[in-house]
């Protein structure tokens, strides 16, 4: 094929309708405090290592919301489980389980 | 104390105020523009954050302003000031001669068909807050056959400076919550989206319905105004917002959409405030004496405001409001209004 010097760049629209309900009710099975996330953003700010790579749980349980599980699962790999994130949560989330159950869940490896 | 009140507006704010004032022994003339006593309580189903009937709490209102006088399909035709007290013409034909008048004339829902991105009236699976309780109320609707993905659109004429609406309706982010959870109910196997910029639930009780709304029947929250809404071939409609929070453009398909049309002020009110000359702000509402000490007193001696008239309010925030109305009618009724000589000092010294 012809190299134009160009590509396309995939939509990185969010697009509900190709949410997998089953599978997030698998999540919410185990961990049904998933739910309950109201995106603040605590776990973000005090994330050890989003520091030094893009980390973020809120980002992650949004992108499962949004029908982008990939995202989240990559998200997380540089968690560390240091558990901060589960110390400033305000709605008591125990967010290392969930990081796991979220890893366990939607791993395709 | 058998002062004749005039109270114009047989909504909660109306009947509240008639009841107490009834109480204290002043002879209450209550007007209503509609058939029916109620105001919007009356076309509700179940009120937030407790999902209480709405039958029942206007029942209690009704019961305990028995025995005021009521005219109902009644409206003011004209109003004179004379010394003091107004007189006022009726449209049945009465005229009223009335020391104090109290305009509890409410608000209207903002018409969501001004909202045309959204498609209410073109569109067939688009509904509003008020068709949603209909619904409720009567069982039948022949937008909701079993919905799968049904969304609500917060700040529907409200939040909105091009619709002529800047400010907050207050009510319809609890009442999203609240229907929400109802259509849940109703529909357990749907999915459930609230599209909002901010939820303000400022409320008693009204946080644990937002967690409710999540955590029992997985209602998704989705930080974002609804932009756009189209209709598929098959009538089903795609709606696009940004996913703020993502900080990304969303779509997706819906069976059912419900727009929150917010609280404005009322058509009806708007002409008793022309015929009293009474101040109205920016905001469409009618001014008070002062926001925070004097929320009830109008700038004019003599006519009083209670309920959404001055802006948006909960149903108890109405109701405490019509107390405090009747109080200060008291109050007005006992310590200014009977001397006549000093009748003008005092306006000035304690209206």
């Amino acid at each position: 094929m012809v190299d134009f010097g160009f590509g396309l760049v995939p939509s990185s629209r969010i697009n509900l309708d190709l949410f997998d309900k089953d599978k997030y009710e698998e999540l919410a099975a185990v961990e049904p405090d998933v739910r309950i996330c109201m995106a603040c953003g605590s776990c973000t700010a005090v994330c050890t290592a989003g520091k030094f790579s893009t980390t973020s749980l809120r980002e992650a349980i949004e992108d499962i919301k949004n029908a982008q599980p990939a995202k989240a699962v990559e998200m997380l790999q540089a968690c560390q489980l240091c558990g901060k994130c589960s110390m400033v949560c305000p709605r008591g989330i125990n967010t290392r389980h969930l990081i796991l159950s979220i890893t366990k869940t939607y791993s395709t490896k | 104390m058998k002062n004749n009140i005039l109270i114009i507006g047989g909504g909660p704010a109306g009947l509240e105020a008639s009841a107490q004032l009834q109480r204290m022994g002043y002879n209450v003339i209550l007007i209503e523009k509609a058939p029916k006593l109620g105001g919007h309580l009356a076309k509700w189903d179940r009120l937030f954050p407790d999902s209480v009937p709405a039958d029942e709490v206007l029942g209690g209102l009704l019961r305990s302003a028995e025995g005021v006088k009521c005219f109902t399909d009644t409206d003011v035709r004209a109003i004179n000031r004379l010394d003091k007290s107004y007189n006022v013409r009726l449209t049945n034909g009465i005229t009223v001669l009335s020391d104090a008048v109290l305009v509890a004339s409410g608000f209207d829902l903002f018409d969501a068909v001004k909202k045309e991105e959204y498609g209410y009236g073109i569109y067939d699976q688009v509904m509003t807050n008020a068709d949603l309780e209909a619904y409720f109320k009567t069982g039948s609707d022949k937008r909701i056959e079993n919905p799968g993905r049904i969304g609500f659109a917060h700040c529907v004429g409200s939040r909105d400076e091009k619709s002529g609406c800047r400010s907050c309706s207050k009510v319809c982010c609890a009442t999203a919550v609240k229907q929400a959870i109802e259509i849940k109910q109703a529909f357990p196997k749907a999915e459930v989206y609230c599209f909002y910029m901010d939820l303000r639930l400022f409320g008693r009780h009204y946080e644990d319905i937002y967690l409710k709304a999540q955590k029992e029947y997985g209602v998704r929250f989705i930080r974002g105004r609804l932009a756009e809404v189209s209709e598929n071939y098959d009538g089903t409609l795609q709606v696009k917002a940004e996913d703020t929070v993502a900080g990304k453009p969303l779509k997706v398909t819906l069976d059912l959409l419900v727009l929150m049309s917010g609280m404005r002020p009322s058509a009806s009110g708007k002409a008793i405030g022309d015929l009293l000359e009474m101040t109205v702000e920016e905001d469409g509402y009618f001014a008070v004496r002062s926001g925070i000490a004097a929320g009830q007193r109008s700038p004019i001696p003599g006519i009083f405001l209670a309920g959404a008239a001055t802006g948006p309010k909960t149903l108890p925030e109405t109701l405490a409001d019509a107390r405090a109305a009747a109080m200060e009618i008291d109050r007005y009724l006992t310590e200014i209004f009977p001397d006549a000589k000093n009748y003008k000092q005092l306006v000035r010294e304690r209206w």
